[in-house]
């Protein structure tokens, strides 16, 4: 088994199924009918995509395990996503906020990974470029929407903004994995992708009326395994039928 | 652009078209342009699919009815899902387009005049019901993935906008 690709594609894919999760909490309690329709189609989007490279991580462990196996049975530290995804909704423009500073990255990644020498990934991001462009402009909207509001939607998607951006840097750190897969042609360089991110991501927190923070302090680990505290709960939520009824079929 | 040629045997060619979209039972799977080769090998038949949307759980079924249809002519088949090349809403026939609009589905735009409805720039969607252009979007996301949600202002009617992916 080639080690380095499986996990590299877990780092890709984990962001995928995080959020998919985070966003598919919200069925049913979205702040309206519109907005709780879009959270779970993009997080619908999000678990179609995750299934893709799952199905190819299970190929490449080539020892039985499946998909499920990999969405639902690892440990913590074994999920490798960043730690912005895992962040909880804490009302909605945190959860606009946290979707913007994925978005923009997770297209500017996916036009990259389009040229991977690996025929499934870049087929994979291809797929996906599609759905996740009209992702951005969901999210780039509703930040213009409530930044550019009421003063009270103002502050609240300025404190949004205010508290995730130290999870922004994270999405640039490059792990042992992502190295070697770069230089193979597989993996994206995510080094280069900052500042195109952090000019995108200006453009429209300005034309929102946002400030941009100035704070230099930024978090990272998920992409090696370190999480907040809030991935537990999350798992515990999202493995529960496994756990409780191994291998349990739909 | 779409850059591989559908190869469906021609015998097979009526039975896939008594297959229809479970989310959308008028329009059948051929009219969606979701088969992209269907091909007899030694009597059985090897269908490849792509999916409209990565996530969309119509897949499974579709995937279910053809191996269904194509038992009861007489054929063993296997299905395998493809992702390249990526489906686009330039594969939906013309007679498919024609069918949503029946349905009460405005058939996709051309993309930049997607992109402008879709922002509430321009009115260009038609209303499924009176034909008015003077329509709004009221959600970019609508019942299934591949859908917007609109609303005629014209007769009031509210109607689902299949979107432009390409």
């Amino acid at each position: 088994m080639n080690e380095n690709l499986y996990k590299y594609i877990l780092g890709v894919a984990d962001n995928n199924l995080i959020l998919g999760q985070r966003l598919g909490e919200l069925c049913g309690h979205g702040p309206n009918l519109e907005t709780d329709i879009a959270c779970t189609n993009i997080s619908l989007d999000l678990l179609g995509q995750v299934r893709s490279y799952y199905q190819y991580a299970a190929k490449i462990a080539g020892d039985g395990r499946t998909e499920d196996d990999i969405a639902m049975l690892r440990r913590e530290r074994d999920y490798l996503n960043v730690l912005l995804v895992e962040q909880p909704n804490t009302d909605f423009a945190y959860t606009i906020g946290r979707q913007f500073l994925f978005d923009i990255y997770h297209l500017l990644f996916l036009n990259e990974l389009q040229k991977s020498k690996d025929l499934t990934l870049s087929a994979i991001a291809a797929k996906s470029i599609k759905e996740v462009s009209y992702h951005q402009r969901f999210s780039s909207d509703w930040i213009k929407r409530l930044g550019d509001g009421t003063a009270e939607s103002n502050s609240k998607m300025q404190a949004a903004i205010d508290s995730l951006w130290s999870y922004t840097d994270e999405l640039f750190h490059q792990t042992q994995a992502d190295e070697l897969m770069v230089e193979k042609g597989i993996g994206v360089d995510i080094t280069k992708l900052k500042s195109a991110y952090f000019n995108k991501v200006s453009e429209v927190l300005n034309e929102a009326t946002i400030n941009i923070p100035e704070s230099k302090w930024f978090q990272k680990g998920g992409k090696e395994g370190i999480h907040s505290e809030h991935l537990g709960f999350l798992l515990s939520d999202l493995q529960y039928m496994q756990r409780t009824y191994p291998n349990m079929e739909w | 652009m779409v850059t591989t040629e559908q190869h469906i045997d021609k015998e097979l060619i009526p039975i896939l078209e008594q297959v229809s979209d479970p989310e959308i039972p008028v329009l059948s799977i051929m009219e969606m342009g979701v088969v992209r080769s269907a091909i007899i090998k030694n009597k059985k038949v090897h269908v490849q699919i792509t999916p409209t949307y990565s996530g969309c759980p119509a897949m499974d079924v579709i995937g279910d009815d053809i191996i269904n249809a194509l038992k009861e002519a007489g054929y063993e088949s296997k299905i395998e899902l493809i992702l390249s090349p990526a489906w686009t809403t330039d594969m939906i026939t013309k007679k498919g387009r024609e069918a949503l609009q029946k349905y009460g589905i405005a058939p996709p735009l051309e993309a930049e005049a997607d992109k402008a409805a879709l922002l509430g720039n321009e009115k260009l969607v038609k209303c499924t019901n009176c034909g008015s252009q003077n329509t709004n979007l009221v959600s970019q996301f609508g019942s299934t993935a591949c859908k917007a949600l609109f609303k005629c202002e014209d007769c009031q009617e509210p109607f689902d906008y299949f979107k432009c992916l390409k």
